[in-house]
């Protein structure tokens, strides 16, 4: 246990950090209430109809795109982001180096320079721009994501904890229920989620692989590229944060409860790990 | 480095033409000769306030071509989008003179025909067949609308009045000047060159030697310190004379009207070293997959009343001369403002902008191309 | 031994779809961008010519500019990725292991959500909040202090990018905290190590991993974005992906495909300097 001072101590930073985090988040909300077009301070007046002005069609289909290719993006991320981690964490085969570099590749690179290569091998290919364009956009750093956080998670825990399970006697279910998931679990989440967030939110692959549709993201631009309407994005940002509440409450209480079973499996690697140590 | 002859752009151009998809019965050349019946939707690249619901909601239920519009702030980004997707992405764009012609060379564009714009016929002479959208008499796109790049100023912080283009190259409102982030402002300053130094014999600010240009580019290096920001979204421009971070520097009418809309004490005007200009044309594109929806389209925002709705939101002057008595009754004294009908004179005294190529007028093949003046730009940034 | 035990096979069956996949249409596409660079373009209309040439990658030497957009986008990124590491490090510790069971959750929700409002919307409310007659310099004038002049500047580019990757770096530093078994801080203190030599010797190194993981996504976002710079940037705030933005604009593609080159290499340099520092074995 920590000293109380120092548990006081990291108790008000954090307070800062999630102040510093939600103040420019509230005056966003403050502001879908703004009369006027034009964003300036203070809020000359107050009006609620920008609301019924956001809900428009254009919206909705901006908005069902957005959450189609995130889903979509996120779950081949997720599948092929911890194959990914898993052979380059345990396994030692010529070009490992070079795979964790080129999965590392799309977000390394400036978003433009993915826009341009994939939309210039779309053109080649004749392949019309439309959502399956921009999900292969988005699943090219989606993956590096998870990629990432599962290989930390990896890193840290031991390749002997599968053996270990089937030499008690589980098999490839079960070793994956009581061991594998809760190893990996709250980075699968946090990973997914990630993901999910960046998906949402892209702009710049999306530009080039999204033809004449818009996701949200693009639709937010156009908005403010107008600079007539601009409350109006406001409004969006504000529905997406209450929105989103309810999911990531959910995605919370997922890793939460994994954290009961990860005592138990932490029981189990703990084991292991100090037979490790002893070893060396 | 090869020339482009003329002879192979209007070969490209008769192959390209041969390619359009049937839009009605065809004549010997190629182009159609009737609207077919439209396709149901439509895509087009426009500048900011181009596509209003104010116009756009009639079209829409008139025609039942649904109009889906992307932004683009700049020429560059406009011809970007249209080679996208191999160029099908889009059915058309209102680009300005400093596009059009790249757009016309390389292939992006297809060439229309005129006769099926029954407003085209009132257009102001100048614009029925201008250089920048009409080679060798094929035309390839209809002229939209023109207008001057203003010189934007704060009444109240600003005085006195500017009434030349060196209060934005003076350092007297250091740090709250801004310009277009845009290369083709090297024209601007070349334009000013043209009075303040008139032994560099500036004729076209968008063909200059490579000492011009030096001048040019020296004149923006000693701006660089001046300047806040350079807008590149015109909701910045807005934002930064809104907010308090500039009180002088180039815009568009439409920033003036939004502004003054949004009660900011701004004026604009043409200063008296003249102004640089876009003259806009809407342009098909040469794999458009909604071609009757764009003729209907082109069509539309020809007519006096819809020439008139836009030039009174953007700030601009129709190519539709018979839309300035329908300016004056949706506002009083607009046509006089954005200068409808205005003289032949005028017209020529705005610089239009134009792609800068090596072939000067004077026959010289030592101009800049648009390529130095983009890397002049970046560099100047820095 | 049974084909299927060979480790080969098993790295091989793990890895096939994800770089099929990359292979297929990513990295070709890349590489056929990296050939352009290597090309040229017609001035009139910009289309590529190919006349093989390294004159896009000499003037990245010649030109001054190149270097400076290079220096100042990672140096940013690293600016960005140090302050999310200094902000994120305790926030992640006090989730972790100091916070109760309703704390974490409020606090872990309050680190998400700000994901979802929208990236673009939050940059230009940081616009409003370092204006010039924005909120912190009328904050400022309230209490006494001169105005900051930090909006549209250097300085307001770092703080945003600070502000929005925050939530990256400091999901993965909490997970790599959390994992931290409790019985090795207290088999640390019952070998006579004191708070601080238990949180250097034994937390740190453990939580490294989390802390490089997080900090690929802060300094790589940095690296590569172009729109913060461009809605709240100044006069000299150009960012490698702006200049490669503007490039493409012009229709050069092989100067942009050549100073792409740059990030990459860049990259490359942060994960071997990542792999010597040992980043990558925890144990």
């Amino acid at each position: 246990m920590e000293q109380r001072s120092t548990r006081i101590g990291l108790a008000v930073w954090s307070t800062l950090v999630v102040l510093f985090l939600w103040i420019p988040l509230a005056l966003i909300i403050l502001y879908a209430f703004n009369k006027s077009n034009v964003q300036s301070w203070p809020i000359p007046a107050f009006t609620t109809h920008w609301f019924r002005a956001a809900w428009t069609s254009e919206v909705r289909t901006s908005l069902w795109l957005s959450v189609r290719v995130g889903l979509i993006a996120t779950g081949i991320a997720l599948v092929l982001g911890s194959a990914a981690a898993f052979g380059v964490a345990r396994f030692r085969f010529f070009g490992r180096e070079a795979v964790s570099f080129l999965l590392v590749l799309p977000i390394a690179l400036p978003g433009i320079v993915t826009g341009i290569a994939l939309n210039a091998a779309f053109v080649a290919g004749n392949i019309n721009l439309s959502l399956w364009t921009i999900v292969v956009g988005h699943a090219t750093f989606c993956v590096v994501i998870v990629y990432n956080n599962v290989l930390a998670r990896l890193r840290r825990s031991s390749p002997s904890l599968i053996e270990a399970s089937q030499d008690l006697g589980a098999d490839g279910w079960q070793t994956f229920r009581f061991v594998i998931w809760p190893v990996l679990s709250t980075a699968l989440v946090a990973g997914g989620l990630l993901a999910f967030a960046l998906s949402f939110d892209e702009v710049i692959v999306t530009t080039f692989t999204a033809g004449a549709q818009n996701t949200i993201p693009l639709l937010i631009l156009g908005y403010i590229r107008l600079g007539q309407q601009l409350p109006v994005v406001n409004v969006i940002a504000f529905a997406m944060i209450v929105l989103t509440a309810i999911p990531v409450l959910l995605a919370q209480r997922l890793m939460r409860d994994t954290g009961v079973l990860r005592r138990s499996a932490g029981n189990v690697t703990e084991a292991v790990e100090s037979a490790q140590i002893t070893a060396v | 480095m090869t020339r482009i002859r003329r002879v192979h752009v209007l070969v490209a151009v008769l192959a390209a033409a041969l390619c359009v998809p049937a839009a009605g019965v065809s004549s010997g050349n190629g182009l159609p000769t009737s609207v077919g019946p439209g396709e149901g939707q439509l895509n087009l690249i426009a500048w900011e306030g181009y596509t209003q619901p104010q116009w756009v909601k009639p079209f829409e239920k008139a025609t039942g071509c649904q109009v889906n519009a992307k932004y683009a702030g700049s020429s560059d980004e406009m011809v970007t989008l249209m080679r996208q997707g191999g160029g099908s992405q889009y059915d058309g764009v209102s680009a300005s003179g400093d596009a059009s012609l790249r757009l016309i060379y390389g292939h992006d564009v297809q060439p229309v025909n005129p006769n099926l714009i029954p407003d085209w016929k009132n257009f102001i002479p100048a614009l029925k067949s201008p250089p920048h959208n009409t080679v060798k008499g094929v035309h390839y796109g209809i002229s939209l609308q023109w207008g001057p790049n203003t010189l934007l100023y704060n009444t109240k912080l600003v005085k006195p009045a500017p009434t030349s283009w060196s209060v934005i190259y003076s350092p007297k409102y250091k740090g709250k000047i801004t310009v277009p982030d845009n290369p083709i402002q090297i024209a601007d300053a070349a334009l000013y060159l043209a009075k303040a130094q008139p032994s560099l014999k500036i004729t076209d600010p968008y063909e200059l030697t490579s000492t011009q240009f030096n001048a040019a580019v020296n004149l923006l290096k000693q701006q660089k310190p001046l300047i806040k920001k350079y807008w590149a979204l015109a909701s910045d421009e807005i934002d930064l004379f809104k907010n308090g971070d500039a009180v002088v520097g180039a815009s568009w009418p439409y920033q003036t009207n939004t502004l003054q809309a949004a009660k900011v004490p701004v004026k604009d005007l043409i200063p008296t070293e003249g102004a640089t200009g876009w003259a806009d044309t809407w342009m098909m594109s040469a794999h458009a997959k909604h071609p009757n929806c764009m003729y209907k389209w082109m069509a539309w925002v020809s007519t006096p009343k819809v020439q008139a709705e836009q030039a009174i939101y953007f700030g601009e002057t129709p190519a539709n001369p018979l839309a300035c008595p329908i300016m004056n009754k949706l506002s009083p004294g607009s046509a006089a403002q954005y200068h409808c009908g205005a003289s032949a004179s005028y017209f020529n005294s705005i610089k239009f902008w134009k792609t800068p190529i090596a072939t000067c007028d004077n026959g010289q093949n030592d101009c800049m191309d648009y390529t130095k003046w983009q890397q002049a730009w970046t560099q100047l940034k820095g | 031994m049974l084909f299927w035990r060979h480790p080969w096979a098993k790295a091989l069956l793990l890895l096939a779809p994800p770089l099929l996949a990359f292979i297929l249409v990513y990295l070709a596409s890349l590489f056929a961008l990296f050939v352009s660079s290597f090309w040229t373009i017609n001035p009139l209309t910009t289309e590529i010519q190919h006349v093989w040439n390294v004159q896009n990658y000499t003037a990245l030497w010649d030109s001054s500019v190149f270097r400076v957009v290079t220096l100042r986008t990672v140096g940013i990124a690293a600016a960005v990725t140090l302050t999310d590491t200094i902000l994120a490090f305790p926030l992640g510790y006090f989730m972790a292991r100091v916070a109760g069971g309703r704390s974490r959750a409020f606090v872990f929700v309050a680190v998400l959500l700000p994901l979802w409002s929208s990236y673009l919307v939050r940059v230009y409310i940081w616009r409003l909040i370092l204006d010039d007659k924005g909120i912190l310099n009328w904050t400022l004038g309230k209490v006494g202090l001169p105005a900051a002049n930090i909006g549209y500047s250097n300085w307001a580019v770092w703080l945003i990018f600070t502000y929005v990757w925050l939530p990256f770096m400091v999901l993965p530093v909490y997970g790599a905290l959390e994992r931290i078994p409790e019985s090795y801080v207290e088999a640390s203190r019952d070998l006579g190590a004191g708070g601080f030599t238990t949180f250097r010797r034994v937390v740190l190194p453990l939580a490294l991993p989390g802390v490089v993981a997080g900090s690929i996504f802060t300094f790589s976002l940095t690296l590569g974005d172009y729109v913060t710079p461009l809605l709240a940037g100044g006069a000299s705030s150009q960012f490698i992906g702006n200049v490669v933005y503007s490039q493409i604009g012009s229709g050069d593609v092989p100067s942009a495909a050549a100073f792409a080159v740059v990030p990459l290499a860049v990259m490359g340099v942060y994960l071997l300097i990542a792999r010597k520092l040992g980043a990558f074995e925890a144990l």
